[in-house]
């Protein structure tokens, strides 16, 4: 799976509430969520994702809350990928069971700028700048992980095996 | 093993675990509330399930915007207990049965030494206080569980942390937990466990035992474990009548790092915004102002909370212009705080008491905050925008420092206000 689009960047420690802040998790709607993403840092964020960029944040991404929302609100603001230096458990874990790719990349925060043109091999794990001709290694996602992303997340990755049964 | 691996291996049905290892493990208990648990839901009917796995170890407790406050927040108490019909699910805490979900859960006998226990919030962490895993997962991983009652994690990490020394009068374990928070750091846990231990840990009480696991999440930690004891046993026998099987860590354990702490000397901690690890002594934060001090939530909502700030608070007003909000964890607590004089003290000193529940914590509703307000809270988290605008900012502390601040009008010291008084 080949990933490309403008990086927009954040900071260490970007967690859940920034991301979708507490008062929208009254809302079942993902549009609506997405209407959020960020606020709590940046509310011209959606309007920057445009019709898709990549996320790249420092350390400890998504820390915080377990609101399954927060990566929904990334997802459906056509947010194609999240790379950041480690991420919070329950938010990498959210972020694949929802099918928003996520990458744990050391070394890529300070060097990736808002605007460059980043090419992602979700399944090799390189991350390549083309705009600053970097390349970064990231910790490789495992076969079963994969397979859940490839299949659009979870729900439909459990569809598709009792389907297959 | 440690207390984390045992319980693990127990739960996968293997005689040995190590750190890195995926297992898949059965579930004990899975807990959903009223902001995670319709998006559950949600998945749990996508996935075409037809029945929740087991309905007896299902516990669905409303008490994130409780009562509701808006019509979309009383949509998914509505979408909840038709869940919960639908499954006949017995352990339901509906609006005034209970409070607080992580203080509901060991009141009412759902935590268990030895038991793995999944929680859709972040603060599900708080159960190892009964020598519990018990770790945080999202709404569609909860869906999962509900299919299948079983949950695929990879082994931990786990750092020691070793408490020594007595608490000076007025020092807490909120105190402690800070510090702890402050050495390790936000990500300083990510993916790993945390055990405390020590001669400090041994004379807690369950009240600041739950404090200290309650807050592993905010170092990045996916749960926080005490090993049990007979004041664990005493606790856990009272309220439930299902068999246990506790255990503990081996001597030869194996750790991946030991962190340790003598609390001797420790002086009242504050966490100042926006980050929960940017930790400071209260004499270094002394002058600031505050406009609200909130007491509650599951990290400070307990009675060993209320008796603390109570005893502050007695005689004494609030500052002008300053609001107290104080918030019960559970109905029991909120009987037993009026039962004891508590919430007279409070109400005396000019507190709002709010009915149990997560209250102005997460900011979903009930004294949020307005652009340039500052709080001093019992709770959490401080981060941007978490109880109110993003211009807000957020002070954390334990209950006798909120009280005594609340006082004041200032960040004080409680010690300093007792002397004074």
């Amino acid at each position: 799976m080949t990933i490309r689009g403008k990086a927009i960047t954040f900071g260490d420690n970007v967690d859940t509430d920034v991301i979708l802040p507490g008062p929208y998790l009254v809302h079942t709607d993902p549009k609506e969520l997405a209407k959020h993403a960020m606020e709590g840092l940046d509310p011209t964020f959606t309007k920057r994702v445009g019709d898709g960029a990549i996320v790249v944040g420092g350390k400890n991404f998504g820390c915080g809350s377990s609101r399954e929302q927060a990566p929904l609100a990334l997802k459906y603001a056509r947010v194609r990928c999240v790379i950041a230096e480690s991420f919070a458990r329950i938010f990498y874990r959210n972020s694949i069971t929802i099918g928003l790719p996520v990458l744990a990349c050391p070394g890529v925060s300070g060097k990736v700028e808002t605007g460059d043109l980043l090419v992602v091999d979700l399944g090799a794990g390189r991350v390549e700048d083309s705009s600053k001709g970097l390349v970064f290694q990231a910790t490789q996602l495992p076969d079963f992980i994969m397979e859940i992303l490839d299949d659009g997340g979870l729900i439909e990755h459990l569809k598709r095996r009792i389907g297959s049964k | 093993m440690n207390i984390i691996e045992k319980i693990l291996a127990r739960a996968s049905s293997k005689r040995e675990v190590s750190p890195g290892e995926i297992v898949e493990a059965s579930i004990d208990v899975a807990m959903i509330h009223d902001l995670t648990g319709p998006l559950a839901i949600k998945s749990f009917r996508e996935i075409g399930a037809k029945k929740v796995w087991n309905n007896k170890r299902t516990v669905v407790i409303l008490d994130h915007i409780v009562p509701a406050s808006s019509v979309r927040s009383a949509t998914l108490h509505k979408i909840v207990r038709n869940f919960v019909e639908e499954h006949n699910i017995k352990n339901f805490y509906d609006v005034g049965l209970g409070g607080v979900c992580h203080q509901i859960m060991p009141e009412k006998g759902h935590v268990r030494p030895g038991e793995t226990i999944v929680g859709a919030d972040s603060h599900t962490c708080t159960y190892g206080a009964f020598g519990a895993f018990a770790t945080g997962i999202g709404s569609t991983e909860m869906a999962a569980v509900f299919v299948t009652g079983k949950l695929w994690f990879r082994v931990p990490e786990v750092i020691k942390v070793n408490v020594t020394g007595s608490f000076q009068k007025l020092v807490t374990a909120k105190d402690l937990t800070l510090n702890v928070v402050g050495k390790i750091g936000a990500d300083g846990a990510i993916y790993k466990g945390i055990e405390f231990g020590g001669s400090t840990i041994r004379n807690m009480s369950i009240d600041g035992r739950m404090v200290l696991c309650n807050m592993a999440v905010e170092m990045g930690g996916k749960a926080g474990i005490i090993e049990p004891d007979e004041k664990t046993l005493d606790y856990v026998k009272g309220r439930t009548d299902k068999a246990f099987n506790p255990v503990k860590s081996d001597p030869d354990a194996t750790y991946e790092r030991v962190l340790d702490i003598d609390i001797s000397e420790l002086e009242p901690q504050v966490s100042v915004p926006h980050s929960v690890d940017n930790v400071k002594p209260v004499s270094e934060v002394e002058d600031v102002e505050v406009d609200q001090a909130f007491i509650g939530s599951c990290t400070n909502g307990r009675l060993e909370d209320l008796r603390s700030a109570a005893w502050v608070l007695k005689g004494k007003k609030i500052a002008k212009g300053v609001r107290l909000l104080v918030i019960p964890a559970s109905q029991e607590i909120y009987l037993n705080a009026l039962n004891e004089g508590l919430i007279k003290t409070f109400m005396k000193a000019g507190a709002t008491i709010g009915n149990p529940n997560c209250g102005p914590c997460l900011g979903g509703h009930m004294g949020l905050l307005a652009e340039e307000e500052v709080c001093i809270s019992s709770s959490n988290r401080n981060f941007v925008g978490r109880m109110g605008s993003t211009k807000s900012y957020v002070y954390l502390a334990s209950p006798a420092t909120v009280a005594a601040s609340a006082v004041t009008g200032k960040i004080t010291d409680p010690r300093r206000l007792m002397e004074e008084a």
